[in-house]
């Protein structure tokens, strides 16, 4: 479904990526193990279009989308829930998730959307008319997610959407994910929690300075010395 | 002086306030969303009001009736150009934009001057010197209309901001502008039409403003002066602070006139400028800096 070869992506002078190619088949969470730094966000941006890569090619469904503006690449299917939420902190919840539905893909849509997205996440319900600022970092978290899905992708990038939640709010975040993935979403998964998201994911790679250096089977690579050494503390 | 002097004077604040607010709303939306300084902001209203001048001269039509078709092409003249010009500037240093911005403001002035030249230039409507009287207080027509028409053109921006989606999208990207990327929001599209606004709400502005005052294009850095002094106390990219700042200034500037004298009003503006960037440097909307 998505599918990168050889990307490079420069900072000015400073590489963050290169040659990164990996493949996310459909319906499948592949996951992208690295640590801070290693250029999980950078891989992510340059795929959605809001960074423009050196070399290399992005493939989705088999169109070359490589250096589209993000805008088109979203209307085409892939979304994205990105690090840091983004969500927009003025706005009320229900404009937030009005913003999500405005891709021309989803728009006529919105309404139906709308409901569905609160049916899945009812704590959205009661926080409807408060700006997204105000909501605990589960809230903005599932409002980020609620947001994306709006747009009806095919595909979505998480960016460690656990980051900054309790364990408890952690686990519920993945279980949507895999619930998502259940019902037809294919997933790209970058988790800081590496065991949960290597168990979860039926393929993964593991990224070290914006090099690939390790991929294959989840399950595989939970139990493969390096990765348990390096990313498991074992 | 009489009491009902001091009510005037007030009232004539006020009403040229709303005029004042709704150039430098322009200013703030630009910067708001845009985060680009309109430095040719007072020449793009001198450009306004020699239009409205043109077109009073040519079919008679009354400068504050022009200010609703100005409105709209100066938003065809504010999109084209941030698309066409300001746009490869938007991730340029502070500098650069300047430049730019500048350079467009000595263009509009001097093609102004080779077209128009320099002497004063003023409209004679029918109800120039007409007045309402209320309550033995006395109120120039001219200013209750262009007042009028302000708040007018105010309103729809600000409904159009609070409730279409269009507007709901702008206010995400000023908010955002990585999570706008992020849901695929068209960036440089909403950047497009919030230069227009910005330049809609200028060429309203300059439009009234030539039903009310004389004109030359050397007016212009002093507009500019103008719409960024109420801006910063008002609080630079708060649409609210723009029309609050607007009257203020209106109403200060007025006051000073009566009570010292009109040479006196830039200072006035600039005074309250010092004490609102002494007391709160965000201004008097403004969000403080985190
Ligand atoms: N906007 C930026 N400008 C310059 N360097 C950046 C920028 N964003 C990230 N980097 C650098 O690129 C590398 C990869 O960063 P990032 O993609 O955020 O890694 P990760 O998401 O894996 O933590 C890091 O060395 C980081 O310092
Ligand atoms: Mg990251």
């Amino acid at each position: 479904m998505l599918s990168v070869e050889s990307l490079d992506l420069f900072y000015g002078d400073a590489q963050a990526l290169s040659g990164v190619t990996l493949d996310v088949p459909e319906g499948e969470i592949v996951a992208i193990v690295g640590a801070n730094g290693a250029g999980k966000t950078s891989l992510i941006r340059a795929i959605a279009g809001m960074l423009k890569p050196a070399a290399g090619r992005v493939f989705y469904k088999g169109a070359d989308i490589t250096g589209l503006d993000s805008h088109r690449v979203c209307n085409l299917g892939v979304g994205q829930v990105a690090e840091g939420r983004q969500v927009f902190p003025t706005l009320t919840v229900r404009e937030n998730l009005a913003m999500g539905g405005l891709l021309p893909r989803a728009r006529a849509r919105k309404t139906g959307n709308m409901e569905r997205m609160l049916e899945l996440f009812p704590r959205l319900r009661e926080r409807l008319t408060q700006a997204a600022g105000t909501l605990s970092g589960g809230e903005q978290q599932m409002l980020a997610i609620a947001r994306c899905l709006m747009g009806e992708p095919d595909l979505v990038m998480f960016d460690e959407p656990s980051l900054g939640l309790s364990p408890a709010l952690a686990n519920d975040v993945l279980d949507t994910i895999v619930d998502l993935n259940r019902k037809g979403l294919s997933c790209l998964l970058v988790e800081q929690n590496v065991a949960a998201s290597l168990e979860i994911a039926k393929h993964a790679y593991v990224l070290e300075n914006g090099s690939i250096t390790l991929s294959g089977q989840g399950s595989q690579l939970l139990a493969d010395d390096r990765v348990r050494q390096a990313y498991l503390g074992m | 002086m009489s009491f009902s002097l001091y009510v005037e004077v007030l009232i004539q604040g006020v009403l040229s306030g709303l005029v004042y607010g709704l150039m430098a709303l322009g200013l703030s939306v630009i910067f708001g969303v845009v985060r680009v300084v309109n430095f040719a902001h007072g020449e793009f209203a001198v450009l306004a009001m020699y239009c409205a001048f043109v077109l009073f001269g040519l079919a008679g039509v009354d400068p504050i009736i022009a200010s609703i078709p100005l409105a709209i092409a100066f938003f065809v003249l504010g999109y084209a150009m941030q698309r066409g010009m300001v746009q490869p500037f938007v991730t340029r240093p502070q500098h650069e934009q300047f430049i730019l911005l500048v350079g467009v403001a000595l263009v509009i002035t001097n093609g102004l001057l080779l077209v128009f030249g320099p002497e004063s230039k003023h409209v004679d409507l029918p109800y120039s010197f007409d007045s309402y009287t209320v309550a033995g207080v006395l109120i120039d027509k001219v200013r209750v209309y262009g007042a009028a028409a302000a708040l007018a053109v105010t309103a729809a921006l600000f409904a159009f901001f609070r409730f279409t989606s269009t507007g709901t999208a702008i206010r995400a990207s000023a908010d955002n502008l990585t999570g706008a990327a992020v849901v695929g929001l068209d960036v440089k599209r909403l950047y497009a039409i919030s230069f227009g606004l910005g330049l809609a709400c200028v060429g309203a502005a300059g439009s009234i403003m030539m039903a009310l005052t004389d004109m030359t294009p050397m007016l212009a850095p002093s507009l500019t002066l103008l719409a960024f002094t109420i801006v910063i106390v008002g609080g630079l990219g708060s649409m609210t602070g723009a029309l609050a700042g607007g009257l203020l200034i209106g109403v200060a500037e007025a006051v000073a006139s009566l009570v010292v004298s009109p040479a006196i009003k830039s200072m006035v503006s600039f005074g309250l400028l010092v004490l609102v960037l002494a007391l709160r440097p965000q201004g008097l909307f403004g969000k403080a800096e985190s």
